[in-house]
């Protein structure tokens, strides 16, 4: 199935393809691969009879029980190095961290034990366990749940960062997640949570590390990622009314990248911007950057240009927040400005 | 004033100890004096520039190692720590592909990837050593949370020092392990020091203490006599393997050399009359070849082990300067599964 046509036809168009939210589509898959297998657990704080703070795992205590949805103590480290013994003795956990903005607590779990422990042991001992978190702003939470904090995780060699942006694609990387060998890290975006699209009611899975081209164009490509995605299609549909025709590629993993594709569009358009929604300085769109000047130098009209969240830290105060996540606006002109049409 | 050295600490009191015949006893001797053996050879590879790197030596503790995994069946877990060498051996592992390890070489049990403070086995239930202080509490409880989700009769060890009790880590796991009843033990070998400071200046209360706060079933050994770590630690294994949940078990013990291979200069921290108090009066090895002579054994057995042990480990060491070092080609592979 492809995600190129604009998604809210598709459901119309084919039978077997039903509107569903992002959540559900994450909770979908969670559930399928639990039926399918009965190693994979969810262990992480409310996850049970409240089904997270995000209801995204709502209901699902009833169907699997207390001991395969497990409610933990309020112990991120513990429960990451939990899924980290526990995955490298026969099981497949799902460790749930409730805001993004929490991983610092499972940081050595993660980078030191989970992300080097097949490495270490020569190829020994495996870690496959998922850690599901949340990331984006814009929901007045302020600075310590409101940020986007995977560019933290895609600097450890070793483990896998999924950021999908849509429900079709929050499935199907979700139960790839669960079932890859390794270490998977999915920062959801909590403001796509209610984000409906096509999902097949058939089974599906997604191939993590590559890219989807979520809008094509021949002007100027903005890889964009999770929630940025929206923008992006946003803008391109601004875009289009100033005779601009912006391609919209999504990553959907920033490890592994699929450098290729990025590297592909930004050939054909000759001019690249990189949207993401973690902090601009040192981040993921300053890697994509970096990955498309050097692969696509010679094609390039114009230096690759990034827009990610201010830097600062997210402040709580609406107007304050709004100016720190890039906009439509914001991409509609940066877009506007390289192609020479400002 | 207190006139002894500050290191001593009194003998926890004794406990009964198991009904084994000699060669069982005679078995562990030979364990011990493995480890003995082991840690010096890495400690003259180190000093003659041979080996890569630092290492921390297990030399005064090994009865720790030996009378836990005794209690232990191949298919029960440990993990480990940076002073690890001792439990892996005791948990089965071989000199040779130890000492590859230790060297780098492609026959390591990490092909080289690891080193001294990461050695990882499968094969013998030892998931792995670790070089972050406390960084195992988690895995080790989540491996006994994978025990009794599979509804095995596993248990789970998780070796770790005095020090990594500073760690947040543990009591978020022990919390949980026993909330949960896991069959993990937790194993504090408490050889008093946290590298070069004493842990009367890093460790409020109690060391037991902060286990009972959670309710776990808390025992306190002395780390020196394997007879008596064996006896008690069957117990403890019988008792998670029961269902009946975690256990602490702490071991008063005392490394003979310094926290690595390079500390040779300890007066600032601690006695040379402190070390002699532990290496004259309690030693592991002597303790329990006192004991066995007592039980009418000859004193040559022990001369005779040491000697074949040492043969061995010469052997092990040969092994692994001979073997080669990884192909380049390692370098990036089982970065991912
Ligand atoms: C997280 C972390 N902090 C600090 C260190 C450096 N370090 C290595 S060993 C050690 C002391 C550990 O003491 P203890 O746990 O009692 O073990 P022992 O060395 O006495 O066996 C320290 C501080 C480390 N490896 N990891
Ligand atoms: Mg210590």
């Amino acid at each position: 199935m492809s995600m190129r046509e604009p998604q809210f036809s598709l459901a119309v168009k084919n039978p077997g393809v039903r509107e569903i939210t992002f959540a559900e589509a994450v909770r979908e898959a969670i559930a399928e691969e639990m039926r399918r297998d009965p190693r994979v657990f969810v262990i992480g704080e409310d996850v049970a009879e409240a089904g997270t703070v995000f209801k995204v795992l709502k209901g699902m205590v009833d169907e699997f029980g207390p001991q395969r949805i497990i409610d933990s103590p309020i112990s991120e480290a513990g429960i990451a190095g939990i899924g980290v013994g526990a995955a490298m003795t026969g099981m497949r956990p799902i460790v749930d961290i409730m805001f993004g903005d929490f991983i610092t607590l499972t940081m050595d779990q993660m980078v030191n034990q989970a992300a080097k422990t097949h490495y270490m042991s020569g190829g020994k001992l495996k870690v496959p366990m998922v850690l599901r978190t949340t990331m984006g702003a814009t929901r007045r939470s302020a600075a310590q749940h409101s940020q986007s904090l995977h560019a933290w995780l895609s600097h450890v060699p070793g483990l896998k960062v999924v950021i999908p942006s849509t429900p079709y694609d929050a499935k199907g990387l979700m139960k790839a997640a669960i079932r890859d060998e390794n270490p998977v890290a999915i920062f959801e975006d909590k403001m796509s949570y209610q984000l409906k699209g096509p999902v097949p009611t058939t089974e599906y899975v997604l191939p993590i590390g590559v890219a989807d081209v979520k809008r094509t164009g021949e002007d100027v490509t903005i890889v964009a990622t999770s929630s940025m995605v929206q923008v992006a299609l946003k803008a391109a549909e601004i875009l289009a009314e100033s005779g601009i025709s912006a391609e919209v590629v999504d990553p959907r993993s920033t490890a592994p990248l699929d450098k290729q594709t990025l590297i592909e569009s930004a050939k054909k358009t000759s001019r690249a911007i990189v949207v993401d929604e973690g902090y601009q300085s040192y981040g993921v769109t300053a890697e994509i950057a970096a990955v498309i000047a050097d692969g696509a130098f010679y094609y390039l009209d114009a230096p690759v240009k990034r827009l990610g969240a201010m830097d600062v830290p997210i402040p709580f105060s609406p107007p304050l927040e709004d100016l720190t996540v890039p906009t439509p606006a914001a991409l509609v002109d940066l877009a506007k400005s390289l192609c020479g049409k400002v | 004033m207190i006139d002894r050295p500050i290191g001593y600490q009194a003998t926890p009191d004794p406990v009964a100890i198991a009904e084994l015949d000699p060669e069982q006893w005679l078995h562990m001797y030979e364990q011990m004096s493995k480890i003995r053996a082991f840690e010096e050879a890495a400690n003259e590879l180190y000093t003659s520039a041979r080996m890569p790197g630092l290492t921390h030596l297990y030399i005064g503790e090994e009865a720790v190692a030996v009378g836990v995994c005794e209690a232990l069946r191949q298919d029960d877990y440990i993990t480990s720590t940076h002073r690890g060498h001792g439990h892996c051996l005791a948990k089965g592992a071989t000199l040779d592909r130890m000492f590859a390890e230790l060297l780098g070489k492609a026959a390591g049990y990490c092909r080289g990837k690891g080193g001294s403070m990461h050695i990882a086995d499968q094969d013998t239930g030892n998931l792995g050593a670790n070089a972050i202080v406390g960084g195992s509490a988690g895995i080790a409880t989540g491996a006994a949370l994978s025990i009794k989700m599979r509804g095995s009769d596993q248990v789970a060890v998780c070796f770790f020092g005095d020090g990594a009790l500073g760690q947040g880590l543990f009591y978020e796991s022990a919390n949980m392990a026993q909330l949960w009843k896991l069959p993990v033990i937790y194993v504090c070998e408490n050889n008093q020091y946290n590298e070069y400071t004493h842990n009367s200046e890093t460790a409020a209360g109690t060391l037991t203490g902060r286990a009972e706060a959670f309710g776990i079933h808390t025992v306190s050994v002395d780390g020196q006599d394997v007879r008596a770590v064996y006896s008690v630690m069957s117990e403890l294994v019988a008792r998670a393997r029961r269902g009946e949940g975690p256990a602490f078990l702490l071991c008063h013990t005392y490394r003979f050399h310094g926290h690595h291979v390079g500390d040779i200069d300890r007066s600032y921290y601690r006695s040379k009359e402190e070390e002699q108090w532990w290496r004259e009066g309690r030693d592991p090895l002597k303790l329990l070849a006192g004991w066995l002579q007592e039980q009418g054994m000859e004193a040559a057995i022990f001369a005779r082990i040491d000697e074949a042990v040492r043969r061995e480990v010469e052997a092990a060491v040969q092994f692994a300067l001979d073997a080669p070092y990884p192909d380049a080609s390692e370098v990036d592979r089982h970065v991912y599964a």
